[in-house]
């Protein structure tokens, strides 16, 4: 049986002669996204903006009446609600961020819950309550905080990891690689809008585990290759040791991707974020294990000492003493 | 490379298969299958965003606890002062601040007033509760030290902790949870309950039930002052009915909600409305007692919760401790005070900070699109890597299956829970665990491009990809961690199956491909490798 090659053997594509146009191109990149962050802002869901979101279906309808329901929320007075479809054409999801005064008041924003449950309920027979979920302002505060804390410190905590296991510029390599793809995703939320919530965070986590992941196979093989070939210009072994593992990397992510979209496509619709953050990150993980944890590592003038034994301040005395300096 | 052991094998085997069966019982349940009884059957816990239900954050105030105690402690103090022999006269009580301050009437009983206290002050513990400072000579000045207020507020919960138990089971619904989280927080879940606005109604009311003698009615102007001097002012529960209008109670020597050992919802035998009949214990009926006989005639107000529920006129001494508590309920709002008041008060306000709940119906099509989902990418990533890899794709695509059963198997053993996300995180294994294969497979194919031997070109492949698989292992657990510790119930989910599924894709993906390749390889010593 001839066997499926996606990458043809001995590729040698010049991934790092285009490094500084691609590096600037990250870095706009990069500021672009914050950008978006800053002025669009990100779609906060109740997670994070406190309020409550209710999901229902109309079981005797083919589609939710969308505008119907924005105008009898937006009578009871708490501000204007979005109201999208959620999964099938008759489900939405209905979301409400409560005037600050209402939601600081947990008892004022629990009878705010009920009343627009009750509501509904009244006037749609065919209602069905799928689920509600209500946050107060102090606890999405600190869903926050906590979110800010656990991207930071899985951040930094994996390239101290890889500082130890490799070199301190791999770590600041993969910190920056990290530091990208967070970047871009967050861009891509707050360009898209789509809703920014817990399962956000969880899939920009786990993105930082698996776009790490490229990084390390690179980096494995960089560290090898400097051990092998001493004398090759920095570059040049980088490109040699990205050719090496393209295979691989092209593979991977294949089979990432071909796992998620059945999700995108046929899974819950409640998924559907976590999902595409994910699948998402894939990209601009691969991208950035290429384009940007490799280019840096020749910036920072990673070399083939970095990996021999060095001297120690007692092998220079013992030098000095036999006056070899 | 070739050479494993028996004992190896018989190990490495052993922990497939135990993994396997172990996730048997679940895969059952899922499935609406039956798992015949009398095998074990470790099930994995469903998340109430699967199996629907309610998950409710309740939150206490450290500010009324600490204002309850200093009630309750200026309580104690009037009556020390009182029962001292001769009687303490104080004067110029005030609780406010955090501060319970009095001044005695006569200087000279500062040693008598101090050994009063001392009982009220010392606490259950070791630590210093209360501070006492004696300003001028004669104005004593109490306040709650840091370390009391916490104890306080830790048996407040653990109080609350049971309350909130006994109203939960009342609801008779199957396996809650409820758990304190941090200092004054208890999470409560239940899984596949009907009425969730029920379940917050129970939950949310206090429930402290107390009696006072009626001063007199209360103008609306009072009511929305909230006070008059020397009195409290308390306003009607049902303001449809009285308009706003409210009652001025004496503020101490009425009877707490405490002394009752029953509650039962029943019908007025004259008017037939819903009401609540309530026993007192002994020491609550003798009080109960003594007041309506000091008092008969006058109008007692039955306040829950700080609001007057009814304020009848004590037509004759109520004898034999029981009574009944009417105003205006249903039959449910009935039931629902009275399975409150047999369960005791609160011992501290809680408020709904955080409601997530899921409807059944929703849970269920979650499963079934979940796991279609899950099964076309097993699928397909099986396919590509038959395609990609012939015999050594097909050994992977093995490990894989394994790894999926494993972990399941796993999560059950450990009583995890599955949730939503967490079936993301089953996809996203599946999508990384072959990761580990790619890379060996990939290194096999180069060693052999460079000229190795088939048996050198395999073992080479295994030995330099573990290095890489190692280290991007470790990262991978070190974000799951800390997703772990981050997250609040779904997405703890998903961080499980994240770090149980890199420990199951390691052992699946390396040393039992690799126990099945050496076995091949030792049984056909080919001379070459399509791969």
């Amino acid at each position: 049986m001839k066997l499926l090659k996606l990458v043809p053997d001995d590729t040698n594509i010049k991934f790092l002669k285009w490094r500084v146009p691609f590096f600037v191109v990250s870095i706009l990149l990069i500021a672009a996204s914050w950008a978006l962050v800053m002025t669009k802002g990100l779609n906060y869901g109740v997670d994070f903006a406190g309020g409550l979101e209710v999901r229902a279906t109309f079981t005797e309808r083919t589609d939710a009446p969308v505008a119907q329901l924005r105008e009898d929320i937006e009578n009871l007075g708490y501000g204007s609600p979005v109201v999208q479809r959620f999964g099938e054409d008759n489900q939405v999801s209905i979301r409400v961020r409560l005037p600050d005064e209402v939601s600081a008041d947990n008892e004022a924003a629990q009878e705010a819950a009920n009343t627009v449950v009750e509501e509904l309920q009244g006037n749609y027979p065919d209602f069905r309550l799928d689920g509600n979920d209500n946050v107060s302002g102090k606890v999405s505060g600190e869903f926050r905080e906590d979110a800010v804390w656990a991207l930071m410190a899985a951040m930094l905590a994996v390239a101290l990891y890889i500082w130890i296991r490799f070199e301190w510029q791999f770590g600041v390599g993969g910190l920056f690689a990290l530091f990208h793809d967070v970047s871009l995703t967050l861009g891509m939320f707050a360009l898209f809008q789509i809703e920014f919530s817990l399962q956000i965070i969880a899939a920009i986590l786990a993105i930082i585990g698996y776009s790490l992941n490229d990084t390390i196979v690179i980096y494995d093989r960089i560290r090898e290759n400097l051990k092998k070939y001493r004398k090759m210009p920095l570059p040049e072994l980088l490109d040699l040791s990205v050719n090496e593992t393209l295979a691989r990397t092209v593979m991977t992510s294949l089979t990432l991707l071909i796992a998620l979209v059945p999700l995108l496509l046929f899974g819950p619709a409640s998924l559907f974020g976590l999902t595409a953050g994910i699948t998402l990150g894939i990209f601009v993980g691969t991208y950035s294990s290429v384009y940007m944890a490799g280019p840096l590592l020749v910036w920072m003038g990673v070399n083939s000492d970095s990996f021999i034994p060095q001297e120690t301040v007692a092998d220079k005395q013992e030098k000095k003493l036999r006056g070899e300096v | 490379m070739l050479e494993f052991p028996t004992w190896k094998k018989v190990m490495l085997w052993g922990i497939a298969i135990l993994g396997v069966l172990a996730a048997l019982p679940s895969i059952a349940s899922l499935t609406n299958n039956d798992w015949p009884e009398q095998l074990p059957n470790p099930t994995v816990n469903l998340g109430l965003d699967l199996a629907g239900g309610s998950h409710i954050l309740l939150e206490a105030e450290r500010a009324q606890v600490a204002s309850k105690r200093l009630e309750d402690m200026e309580e104690g103090v009037r009556n020390a002062m009182r029962r001292a022999e001769p009687r303490i006269r104080i004067g110029d009580v005030s609780s406010e601040n955090g501060e319970l301050s009095f001044l005695l009437d006569d200087a000279g009983d500062i040693d008598r007033a101090r050994a009063a206290i001392e009982d009220l002050m010392a606490g259950t513990g070791p630590v210093r509760e209360w501070d006492l400072q004696v300003v001028d000579g004669q104005r004593f000045v109490l306040t709650q030290t840091e370390a009391g207020l916490s104890n306080a507020v830790d048996a407040a919960m653990e109080g609350a902790l049971r309350t909130i138990g006994i109203r939960v089971d009342e609801l008779g619904t199957r396996e809650p949870t409820i758990l304190r989280q941090g200092d004054t927080r208890i999470v409560v879940q239940v899984p596949g309950l009907q009425d969730p606005e029920q379940l917050k109604e129970l939950l949310g009311k206090t429930a402290q039930l107390e009696f006072k003698l009626v001063e007199r009615e209360a103008t609306a102007e009072e009511v929305s002052r909230g006070f008059v001097p020397g009195g409290e002012v308390l306003p009607y529960a049902d303001r449809e009915v009285y308009q706003g209008t409210g009652v001025v109670v004496q503020r101490l020597g009425g009877i707490d909600g405490e002394t009752l050992t029953g509650a039962i919802q029943t019908f007025d035998q004259q008017t037939n409305e819903p009401v609540v009949s309530i026993t007192f214990n002994p020491e609550g009926g003798r009080r109960f007692a003594t007041l309506t006989t000091q008092y008969t005639g006058r109008q007692f107000a039955i306040i829950l919760d700080g609001e007057v529920i009814s304020a009848p006129r004590m037509l004759e001494p109520i004898q034999n401790g029981q009574s009944q508590i009417s105003g205006s309920f249903t039959t449910e709002s009935a039931n629902e005070l009275a399975i409150q008041l047999r369960s005791g008060a609160l011992p501290v306000d809680l408020a709904v900070v955080e409601e997530r709940t899921v409807g059944p119906d929703l849970g269920a099509d979650s499963i079934k699109q979940g796991l279609l989902a899950m099964g076309i990418g097993t699928l397909l990533v099986m396919a590509l890597m038959i395609v990609t890899y012939g015999r050594f794709g097909i050994y992977a695509t093995v490990a894989l299956v394994i790894n999926v059963l494993m972990l399941l198997g796993i999560m059950a053993a450990l009583g995890s829970t599955l949730t939503l996300p967490g079936i993301a995180g089953f996809v996203l294994t599946i999508g990384a665990a072959v990761d580990a294969n790619v890379l060996i497979n990939e290194r096999i194919r180069e060693e052999r491009k460079r000229g190795r031997r088939v048996m050198a070109a395999v073992e080479n492949g295994y030995i330099e990809a573990s290095r890489a698989i190692y280290d991007a292992n470790v990262t991978n657990f070190i974000a799951g961690v800390l997703l772990f510790q981050f997250g609040s119930g779904p997405i703890k989910g998903f961080a499980v199956v994240l770090v149980v599924g890199l420990f199951t894709s390691v052992f699946t993906a390396v040393p039992l491909t690799r126990m099945w390749v050496a076995g091949w390889l030792r049984k056909t010593r080919p001379t070459d490798l399509n791969i």
